[in-house]
């Protein structure tokens, strides 16, 4: 039999037909919806008259526009209040389960999935947002999609794509202290650049990898994005088993048991074949910040601003303008420079072990005065756990406050927005021009790193304190 | 989402030296509030074309009236970050049909068409000669075959092949959208449901 790769084997498994000379048609298993990329798509397919075909195969939260704290005041902004109750309206139209603002299953889209055990091996998953690639940690087919695709889904359950060529990314050896899964993440960017991965799925593989816990390796996943490539995956294992095990909507019993032999089916054979391969060794890898205006522009934390000299052309001019946003020199080292804000949370860094590991850092310490911290929980269920492993306690006596559920500012669309021209140690995704508030600027950074900024008032190796 | 048909088109472009244009520039999230697709155009890079006053940015060459057409043309990695699809229906809204870039961020690219943009991708070199011809003579123009998959410089006659795949090639042409196309699947579709399926899908 012909050596399969684990991205093969769930693409193949879910093509309903090959369009001639053109994209497969990929039967969907699980559509998640927001508030932002789906009115659009209602509103076509109320124009054709039709129906959302498999409401129970969709799910709906919306967390772009809310505000982060008094959600139980109704949302100020007229726009964003009214696109969230424009969701409102869709899902009871049409059938589909609808996670409001305070309700218990309520949070950033990308977490909740795999919180209520809806994210499953194997499975193909789509959602209008690119993040989508998250739910590849547990060995499924996630993407983000536009809004056309998302409108295909709900009129069909299926989209049209192109077969993506396949890449794999190997990390082996064990990570160094103070390296998280978004130091590796944000390393392997800088190594490939954010075009790198354009045209391909990557899986993810390596001891490295292996040792990532199942927060981790959604954390990799997620950014799998910013290298390009349509989204990553990690091969199910014990670690993926044990996590989906119990969830709400895991399977149970004989269920349970059919599932998992399946799953365990789901890995790259051995002679499989990549159109692309790179291997890192993991001891290379130090915490890592970014310096620049994409994700891709990301140095160890003890380094220096590279130099544009080996560039020419648009490059230099790119990077140069790049600089120039972030008010940083060539050369500069990055460890001591003055931050204005921190940003803990996000579908990248919103889950209860990247609180542990805030909390577990700033204990005992105070917040720098010079320092505004947002601490955002990806979901209900996260801002539950934080209260109850009193974590809260701990954030508080470090002068931190925990905020509400929801995007916040990992994208500048609710009310929380960096100011501009002020410098943000962000542990979300995206550092593009703007992409926190006009003008503000993001170094994105794991949270240990966010948290020895967030102490210090400085950018600083979080490593100086483990 | 319904769009014009596209054929052949000649006009002259619009030049944005730049690498990694992002979807956070083409239309930032503050933008993405409406419910329906109008009005984006308004906003296409909105914070590069106006300051914090709202007033236009004399140098960014949208804002300069020596530069007009139907054509787009960007530095390499267009398109990079989001899925919203808000971002290619600024730039359709605007009035740009025509995309060309030596590299697309792939979401932009899918959504690109889906919206009734056709995205061009051309050779590094033939992208500097494009920026080129442009700063000569501003008014120079450009001719897009979709038909024939050629994009031509008018001026010196030198033309690129491009690729598209034949099935979106069909639909750009004609108007259509993959819904319609999918709808028409329907037994099909019900057939694949219920046939018995290796993977556990969502039970
Ligand atoms: S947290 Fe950020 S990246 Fe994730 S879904 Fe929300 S806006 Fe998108």
């Amino acid at each position: 039999m012909e050596a399969k790769t684990l991205f093969d084997k769930i693409w193949d498994s879910h093509v309903v037909k090959e369009v001639e000379g053109g994209p497969s048609v990929l039967y969907i298993d699980l559509h998640l919806i927001h508030e932002v990329t789906s009115p659009v798509a209602f509103l076509g397919l109320d124009k054709r008259g039709l129906k959302v075909l498999r409401p129970e195969k969709t799910v709906a939260t919306p967390d772009h526009n809310v505000p982060t704290i008094d959600q139980h005041l109704s949302i100020k902004d007229e726009m964003s209040r009214n696109q969230v109750e424009m969701l409102k309206k869709n899902c009871a139209n049409h059938g589909i389960v609808y996670h409001g603002l305070g309700s218990e299953g309520h949070g950033v889209v990308h977490i909740i999935g795999p919180e209520m055990g809806l994210t499953k091996p194997g499975m193909t998953i789509v959602c209008g947002d690119s993040h989508t690639s998250t739910h590849g940690a547990f060995g499924a087919i996630a993407f983000g999609i536009g809004t056309s695709e998302v409108e295909m889904v709900f009129a069909s359950q299926c989209v049209m794509q192109p077969k993506p060529k396949k890449m794999r990314i190997s990390v082996n050896g064990e990570l160094n202290k103070g390296v998280t899964a978004k130091d590796v993440a944000l390393y392997v960017i800088a190594q490939i650049s954010t075009s790198g991965g354009t045209g391909h799925f990557v899986e993810f593989a390596g001891t490295a990898i292996e040792s990532l816990s199942m927060e981790g390796r959604m954390t990799l996943c997620n950014m799998s994005i910013e290298c390009g490539a349509r989204g990553g995956m990690i091969a199910p294992d014990q670690t993926t088993f044990e996590y989906v095990k119990g969830r709400q909507f895991a399977p149970k019993g004989a269920d349970w048991d059919t599932a998992l032999a399946y799953w365990k089916t789901l890995k790259s054979d051995d002679g499989a074949v990549f159109d692309t391969e790179y291997f890192y060794d993991a001891a290379n890898i130090e915490p890592m910040i970014t310096f620049g205006t994409n994700p891709g522009m990301g140095i160890g934390i003890s380094q220096y601003v590279p130099n544009s000299n080996k560039l020419t052309g648009s490059d230099k001019l790119t990077y140069e303008k790049s600089l120039k946003y972030m008010g940083y020199d060539q050369g500069e080292k990055m460890i001591g420079k003055k931050i204005d804000y921190v940003f803990v949370g996000s579908c990248t860094n919103g889950r209860i072990e990247d609180f542990r590991a805030f909390a577990g850092f700033v204990k005992g310490k105070k917040k720098a005065d010079n320092v505004t911290a947002w601490i955002v929980p990806g979901s209900r269920a996260v801002e539950k756990q934080i209260i109850a492993e009193g974590l809260v306690e701990i954030l508080n006596a470090a002068g931190f406050e925990l905020r509400q559920p929801g995007c916040s500012a990992c994208l500048a669309m609710n009310d929380d927005k960096i100011p501009e021209g002020k410098y943000s140690v962000s542990t979300s995704n995206r550092n593009f021009e703007g992409r926190q508030g006009p003008g503000a600027r993001t170094l994105l950074a794991s949270p240990l790193t966010a948290a020895a900024a967030a102490v210090s008032g400085r950018i600083t190796d979080p490593r100086e304190f483990l | 989402m319904s769009y014009d048909k596209f054929t052949t088109l000649t006009s002259p472009a619009v030049p944005l030296p730049i690498e990694n244009i992002d979807t956070d520039q083409i239309i930032p999230a503050r933008f993405l509030k409406a419910v329906e697709r109008k009005g984006f155009g308004d906003n296409l890079f909105r914070d590069w074309r106006y300051d914090k006053s709202n007033q236009p940015i004399a140098d960014f060459p949208l804002n300069q009236s020596k530069y007009s057409g139907k054509i787009l043309v960007g530095g390499k990695n267009f398109g990079s970050g989001s899925s919203r699809e808000h971002a290619t229906w600024a730039v359709y809204d605007y009035g740009f049909r025509v995309v060309v870039s030596s590299f697309f961020a792939d979401i932009f690219q899918g959504n690109a068409l889906n919206s009734g943009i056709l995205p061009v991708v051309v050779s590094p070199e033939f992208l500097e000669k494009i920026f080129a011809t442009i700063e000569v003579d501003n008014n120079s123009q450009f001719e897009v075959d979709l038909q024939n998959q050629k994009f031509t410089i008018k001026a010196t006659g030198e033309s690129a092949d491009f690729t598209i795949n034949p099935y979106k090639k069909h639909c750009l042409a004609n108007g259509l959208d993959d819904i319609d196309y999918l709808v028409d699947m329907k037994e099909e579709i019900a057939a694949f449901e219920a046939s018995p399926h290796p993977s556990f899908r969502g039970a």
